[in-house]
């Protein structure tokens, strides 16, 4: 039974990290796209109406992505984790029916009259359907994670003898703790990709020496709200994220930060270091003292309890990989940071669009923030294990009862081919469509 | 409560079947019967700004499944693992044949988008047949072997087919020549329902050619119900006693058989919309017909041991099917919203919309 466990959470974890490539771009992009229609409808400087049509086609084509991949993501509740479905559907399935009824038509509706629409519908007009998209994929976000809050911290159910979750207060899925610094991270870092993006793509221009004026908006652009945005997943949202694992799920706060050993007199934070399972402990580590206890609780001496603490069986499942996920997370975000902190002072200077190296590193850091972000989301998966209902229904007991593992693995093998497919075929047509560039053209 | 789910289900999946149905079967039409690319580019016009928001009731359905009835959600979906999983993969062939089609100006990647997009939606008609045609013939509920369920009584595990491809075995499979039967109707019915949207939506050269194939295959059509019905009782030993009990259910196969005789006027049909309006109706009438047939079953057991499910057995709670009413009702007015200003953008014929340019 161990394999089937296996190539059921190998599906979901393969579709889910692929899938979420494309929504992280759309969700900021979107905002970007109607920023950059609102600049051309308040300037009419028709620069800012090419900006937005020009990054409308990344969107197509990256939003249709989205969409393919995202469909086989609730199919997989029933057909893989059908005993979960069975005993949670009651509640998980308020806040999955909610996001297909309220955003998925809003977004599907009004994204063909944003695509195609502009002549037809005018300028103003079109700019709202633009904002309608924008606000469709970003309830489609929030109803997303009011369900993953729901797993991570369980509110407004009971449960009855035969094992079933039942509601029993629809307000409390949305005002639960969990989901506010939640939401707001993810939209944060979903920004950042999509601020990576506009600037990387505007360094490729400046530095291959094309399409000045696009090149300097879209790294002008790209650099003030990656700063913004970087700022906001740290502080205060990443901040409020953590402060919810410490209280909720202490032994998984543990793992994060790889604290084997609860320690007195105040905790370390450690920055480099391998955790080594067999001996309870980290090797070649590089540490902090007092931070950790000072980011957590604002004293430098508080104690932060270690992995030592728990039973084994409340453990997380796969320890290194969820402390090499946040780590890897959090180290990403404070370069993003540093690295938009410094592009700033040199736009402010007006030295930017000439300081090559910086130009380079923007460039290269394009995947970066699709990494902190997987990462972000393994930290949070990683973290809820061995549980698929935190404290309440563990993952082996969710699983599809009848499907055997061979079914599973065919199926895996499946998507695993299509969607090497569908990435090489987005990064050729995204490849196109960037080197081709945006157009000088005038409107009619 | 359950049986106002059980309605809003059966019309969310009603008006799904008819609206991504002429996407399917414009795909049908553009694999057999367009030739020119003026011909290809009208019925990709005339479903492009449209095709992603009707599939979005398919998930939206598959959301409220999930939500009013989770036990039928979970033992249907793992039980029919394989062909859903293969429904997704065709679903994704589909929408990025339609979608990548424009991206490059050459004739071999073209074509092969234009492959791609026409016969994942054949066989996604064939298979959305099937699948229905699984729904009422009832599958082994607890995977019974010699008498002893092997799983709890409301999960099983289908195979693609049996060797025997008999929809009385003791195993049943995906496909057996009932299923298969239900799933080539799929396809004719689908077939005329998009070639009565082209007709309706471009002003395209082949519409008067659709017309007969409309015609024509509206007798291939005729005579499957007809050997459907014939054999109907195998699958079900008394077909038509709750049409018996209740008369007023009668209503749904008046309506699949005014849309099925309406169509044979298809060729003095003076508005374009009339043949679409028909075959919508027996899309209607055909779906609502064969549910009400088991209902209130809505997978039925195949087996003496394990009973059937039925959309009582496998409700959520009180509490929350209620509460949802209110966050249904007011999502219901905003799609109507959407779809009222989505069909007038759009309204009319669409040969020209430049769907798919970049």
């Amino acid at each position: 039974m161990e394999d089937m466990l296996f190539y059921d959470r190998m599906q979901f974890a393969f579709t889910i990290t692929f899938h979420y490539l494309f929504p992280q771009l759309t969700m900021g992009l979107s905002l970007l796209i109607v920023y950059f229609k609102w600049k051309f409808l308040r300037t009419k400087i028709e620069k800012y109406n090419n900006a937005a049509k020009f990054w409308m086609k990344i969107f197509a084509l990256n939003f249709a992505m989205g969409v393919v991949t995202g469909i086989p993501m609730e199919f997989q509740f029933g057909t893989n984790w059908a005993k979960f479905s069975e005993l949670t559907g009651g509640i998980i399935g308020q806040t999955l029916a909610m996001e297909g009824m309220f955003s998925f038509f809003l977004e599907s509706s009004f994204l063909g009259l944003f695509l195609f629409g502009e002549k037809l519908l005018g300028h103003k007009l079109h700019f709202l359907t633009g904002f309608l998209v924008f606000l469709g994929s970003w309830a489609s976000g929030y109803l997303i994670i009011a369900t993953h809050s729901w797993m991570q911290y369980p509110v407004g159910y009971e449960i009855l003898e035969n094992g079933k979750f039942v509601l029993n207060n629809f307000g409390a899925l949305f005002s639960n703790p969990w989901l506010l610094p939640s939401y707001l991270h993810n939209q944060a870092a979903s920004l950042v990709t999509s601020s990576f993006v506009v600037a990387g793509i505007g360094a490729f221009y400046l530095l291959n020496n094309k399409h000045h004026e696009f090149g300097k908006l879209f790294i002008k652009t790209g650099v003030i709200f990656g700063l913004i945005s970087s700022l906001l997943v740290a502080f205060p949202t990443g901040d409020l994220a953590a402060k919810n694992v410490v209280k909720h799920q202490p032994a998984t706060f543990a793992a994060m930060e790889g604290i084997f050993e609860t320690e007195t007199g105040g905790s370390e934070i450690v920055l480099i270091g391998q955790p080594n399972m067999l001996e309870k402990k980290l090797d070649n580590k590089i540490a902090v003292p007092n931070i950790l206890s000072f980011l957590t609780y604002q004293d430098w001496n508080a104690e932060i309890k270690g992995l030592n603490e728990f039973d084994e069986s409340v453990h997380p499942t796969n320890v290194p990989g969820l402390y090499y996920a946040y780590h890897i997370m959090v180290g990403l975000g404070t370069i993003f940071i540093g690295l938009m902190l410094l592009a700033a002072v040199q736009l402010f200077r007006r030295k930017l669009y000439k300081t090559k190296w910086i130009l380079w590193v923007l460039m290269f850091m394009l995947p970066f923030p699709y990494i902190a972000n997987t990462t972000g989301w393994y930290t949070a998966e990683l973290g809820r294990q061995p549980w698929l209902v935190y404290n309440l229904l563990r993952t082996s007991e969710g699983a599809s009862p009848t499907v055997s593992s061979g079914n599973t693995l065919f199926t895996l093998l499946g998507f695993i081919g299509l969607y090497l497919l569908l990435g090489m075929l987005f990064l050729m047509l995204a490849g196109k469509i960037i080197n081709k560039g945006p157009e000088l053209e005038k409107h009619e | 409560m359950e049986l106002f789910w059980y309605i809003v289900l059966m019309t969310m999946l009603a008006i799904y079947v008819i609206l991504d149905g002429y996407d399917f079967g414009a795909g049908i039409i553009h694999l057999f019967f367009a030739k020119t690319e003026k011909d290809k580019k009208a019925i990709t016009n005339a479903i492009g700004p449209f095709w992603d928001a009707n599939e979005v009731w398919l998930i939206a359905a598959g959301g409220v499944l999930f939500f009013a009835f989770p036990t039928l959600y979970a033992s249907s979906f793992s039980g029919f693992y394989l062909p859903l999983i293969m429904i997704l993969w065709l679903l994704i062939f589909r929408a990025i044949g339609l979608e990548l089609r424009g991206q490059i100006q050459n004739k071999m990647w073209e074509s092969i988008w234009d492959k791609a997009f026409g016969i994942s939606s054949f066989l996604l008609a064939l298979f959305f047949g099937v699948a229905l045609g699984n729904v009422v013939r009832g599958v082994n509920l607890g995977n019974v072997v010699e008498g002893v369920s092997t799983h709890e009584a409301h999960y099983f595990f289908l195979p693609l087919w049996n060797p025997t491809f008999s929809p009385q075995a003791e195993q049943l499979g995906i496909l057996d020549w009932f299923t298969v039967l239900l799933g080539i109707i799929g396809v004719v019915a689908l077939t005329i329902h998009g070639a009565n949207w082209i007709i309706f939506k471009t002003n395209s050269d082949i519409n008067e050619k659709l017309k007969k194939v409309v015609f024509n295959l509206n007798f291939v059509l005729l005579g499957l119900v007809i050997i459907s019905l014939l054999v109907w009782h195998i699958i079900e030993p008394k077909p038509f006693h709750n049409f018996l009990d209740k008369p007023w259910l009668f209503i749904f196969p008046i309506i699949t058989f005014t849309g099925l005789f309406g169509l044979f006027k298809v060729r003095s049909f003076q508005q374009h919309g009339k043949g679409f309006l028909f075959s919508s109706l027996f899309l209607l009438g055909g779906l609502t017909s064969t549910v009400a047939s088991i209902f209130p079953k809505v997978l039925p057991s195949t087996n003496n041991i394990n009973p059937d499910l039925t959309l009582y057995n496998v409700a959520a709670d009180e509490y929350g099917l209620s509460i949802g009413v209110y966050w249904f009702a007011i999502a219901v007015v905003l799609v109507a919203v959407y779809m009222v200003i989505q069909y007038r953008v759009f309204k009319g014929k669409m040969d020209d919309v430049g769907y798919g340019e970049h």
